[in-house]
């Protein structure tokens, strides 16, 4: 500590000056301070109006298809029409519009118009469920039966506002007539407003009214378990042995890049590589969920290794060396006291991996999971569709009806998604809790 | 750099290299000081291509204390480090040369080193207990071990080896509770005990104290003397007076090298080499 080097200590007026510069400067860090908050609080504010705007469309796209109108009808099984030996040859839907319009006390014209519009108010299901019940009992040839079933999707539409005489005649699906009818059903108390139960208990139709999830929400599940059990374990197993036992060498550097860079690549090369390796080569079947769930396994691998790692890393190495140091084998040190700790790290990301599986559409189209399926999904190699592509194909359908329940499909994935996330954070709550 | 000190005490046999130590004659004015446990010769560890221990040769004595003193960076957590082989986990360390514990070179390709941790237990600088219980910290290298075959010996093993580490009376209503939450000298307690529940032979501790405030200080330094009666205990340790409280024998440290190791009075009264001279009198360090 030498003082000579010390400069002589400042006047007074050269300290007043300092400090006035010193204020100035004070002033424009407070400035540049209350700049930066500004402008984070924007894009927060930013990010939110949109992630808003975004919700409230598909809120108000999709609600009004969370409720149906199903009407309710006394259906004579005229033996002229069916014939009891071939019950199938019989044209239902048609026998039902006539008895329709003879409740209403119209005519029918010559050419049956008249008849073919009171059908486009109904859902072929009607015709379905007398053909069923006529199969199964025939004896009900020449009685009455009263069958209930959802409205025509358009029928439906004007029930619930969407659809109404604004619209020029000529630019709607239902002209003033119809809508007449459709007033007059509605004041006999035949037509009933509640919950769209269908939509969770059916596969898709090619009528909107009679399209439901069930069919997509199954193959999602069945998809998402084969990617689970696939990626899980396997990225799990991957990252603890690079994490804990690999050498540092050239060979896991190498592997160590192309593990970080597989994350970045676009999922629809996920779905080239399915069609080539598993469907041409190895003969996977197409559009099933075991194939879908392998090539989003191996698009969701490289997420789970990276998020297992960290989770590892952030293991104090005190602890491995503390049990290394009491004996325990390298396994031991591993599964014993590192890999406790970081479950609930791996869990987490493990199901947000998941998540986004669940919401993958692009490598799906390739593997043809673009399927129109009608039926549940019985297995994982029956052909199946999931939500994100049922969700594509409402979208494109022609009908009004499929905008809203595009809507609904939306909300039943965030749903899910909502699900899992939370689902994630309190599973990684409880782990931590225990000590 | 300088030439190792003679070794005054333990002497053995003029044929140091092959020769199983006969039991050491006791020096008279140092307290009780057993036959060495620990003969560490010609040791040479590299990291990579830096070297960090040039030829070091140290005895350590059975049933009694040694202190490895320097200033930071001069290689004794290494030394300390290649007597349980912790150094194997370091995938660039290299460690040459000859240890011998018992008359057997533990850095022999025979030997596991898992079972040489269980016979050289280790205290680590941060108190690191197991994020279990503290039942379970104390219980799991014996598991491992199947050193007990019922869940009452277990017990009474845990027991023991809580008491004899000092935390016994501390801990006996809250065995089920997580061992993190114990106090900082609690905790390094408890790592005592754990590494004495694997009945081990020798004790490495690595600056135990250094994250402890004085009166847990105290209380370890207590626990040190009561178990140099049936352990080698060897102690990298900061503090001077630590050093000289605790251990029978000190080994100075410089750069690597091995200066100069003796009996501590001898080291701390009338050191032989002059950095060992500045170092404990606070020239440097």
């Amino acid at each position: 500590m030498t003082d000579a080097a010390l400069p002589p200590p400042p006047s007074a007026a050269g300290r007043a000056a300092a400090r006035a510069a010193a204020g100035k400067r004070l002033k424009r860090r407070h400035a540049a301070e209350a700049r930066f908050r500004a402008y984070g609080l924007g894009a927060i504010a930013l990010a939110i109006g949109f992630l808003a705007i975004l919700l409230a469309g598909v809120i108000q796209q999709g609600l009004p298809a969370f409720r149906t109108n199903t009407i309710s009808l006394p259906v004579y099984v005229d033996p002229a029409k069916v014939d009891a030996r071939d019950p199938q040859g019989a044209n239902y839907d048609l026998m039902i519009a006539e008895q329709l319009l003879n409740r209403l006390h119209v005519e029918n014209d010559d050419l049956g118009e008249n008849a073919l519009r009171a059908k486009d108010l109904l859902s072929p299901d009607m015709g379905f469920q007398v053909l069923d019940a006529v199969k199964r009992d025939p004896s009900l040839i020449g009685r009455t039966l009263t069958i209930a079933a959802p409205i025509g999707g358009n029928a439906d539409l004007y029930y619930k506002g969407e659809l109404g005489r604004e619209i020029a005649e000529a630019d709607r699906k239902l002209d003033d007539a119809q809508l007449d009818w459709l007033d007059r059903l509605k004041a006999d108390g035949l037509v009933t407003e509640g919950f769209n139960t269908r939509l969770f208990t059916h596969a898709d139709s090619t009528q909107p009214e009679l399209a439901g999830l069930l069919g997509a929400i199954v193959g999602s599940a069945l998809m998402l378990l084969v990617t689970a059990l696939v990626a899980a374990p396997a990225g799990v197993l991957a990252a603890v042995y690079l994490e804990e036992f690999a050498p540092r060498n050239r060979l896991t550097n190498f592997i160590e890049v192309n593990i970080n860079n597989l994350a970045a690549v676009p999922s629809i090369v996920y779905g080239m590589l399915g069609l080539a390796v598993f469907i041409n080569w190895l003969q996977f079947p197409r559009s099933a969920p075991i194939t879908g769930g392998v090539v989003l396994a191996l698009l969701v691998l490289p997420t789970i290794i990276i998020a297992t790692r960290s989770a590892l890393k952030a293991v104090p190495p005190s602890i491995r060396e503390g049990a290394l140091a009491v004996g325990a084998s390298p396994t031991q040190a591993v599964f014993h006291h590192v890999l406790p700790p970081a479950t609930p790290g791996i869990m987490t990301g493990v199901i947000l991996a998941l998540a986004h599986a669940l919401g993958e559409t692009a490598p799906l189209l390739m593997i043809g999971m673009v399927s129109f399926t009608t039926s549940v999904p019985e297995g994982f190699t029956s052909a199946a569709t999931v939500l994100p592509v049922q969700i594509f194909i409402w979208e494109n359908a022609a009908e009004r009806a499929f905008h809203e329940r595009t809507g609904a499909a939306i909300l039943v994935l965030l749903a899910f998604m909502v699900v899992m996330n939370l689902a994630a954070i309190l599973l990684r709550r409880r782990f931590e809790r225990r000590w | 750099m300088t030439e190792i000190s003679p070794r005054r005490f333990l002497r053995q046999g003029p044929d140091m290299e092959t020769s199983i130590a006969p039991p050491a004659p006791v020096a008279a004015h140092h307290g009780p000081v057993g036959a060495a446990k620990i003969e560490a010769r010609n040791v040479n560890v590299f990291y990579g291509p830096k070297q960090a221990l040039f030829d070091v040769n140290l005895d350590m004595a059975d049933r009694s204390v040694t202190a490895l003193i320097g200033p930071s960076g001069c290689g004794k957590s290494t030394f300390l480090r290649c007597l349980n082989r912790m150094n194997d986990t370091i995938p660039t360390a290299r460690v040459e040369g000859a240890i011998r514990m018992d008359g057997e070179n533990i850095n022999d390709r025979g030997v596991d080193p898992v079972l040489l941790r269980a016979r050289v237990g280790m205290v680590f600088q941060k108190p690191n207990p197991f994020p279990k219980s503290i039942f379970e910290n104390v219980a799991y290298g014996a598991r491992i071990h199947g050193l007990a075959s019922s869940k009452s010996e277990m017990e009474g093993l845990v027991e023991q080896a809580l008491r004899r580490a000092g935390l016994w009376a501390e801990v006996a209503d809250r065995l089920h509770q997580p061992g993190t939450g114990l106090s900082g000298g609690q905790q390094q307690r408890l790592v005592i005990a754990r590494a004495i529940a694997v009945e081990p032979e020798v004790i490495l501790m690595d600056e135990p104290c250094s994250a402890l405030d004085p009166i847990a200080t105290a209380r370890i330094e207590d626990l040190i003397d009561e178990l140099r009666a049936q352990y080698c205990i060897v102690i990298v340790t900061h503090s001077m007076a630590q050093a000289a409280r605790v251990s029978q024998r000190t080994a100075f440290f410089h750069l690597g090298r091995l200066v100069e190791d003796g009996a501590t009075e001898e080291i701390f009264t009338n050191p032989r080499d002059t950095r060992t001279h500045d170092y404990i009198t606070g020239r440097f360090g």
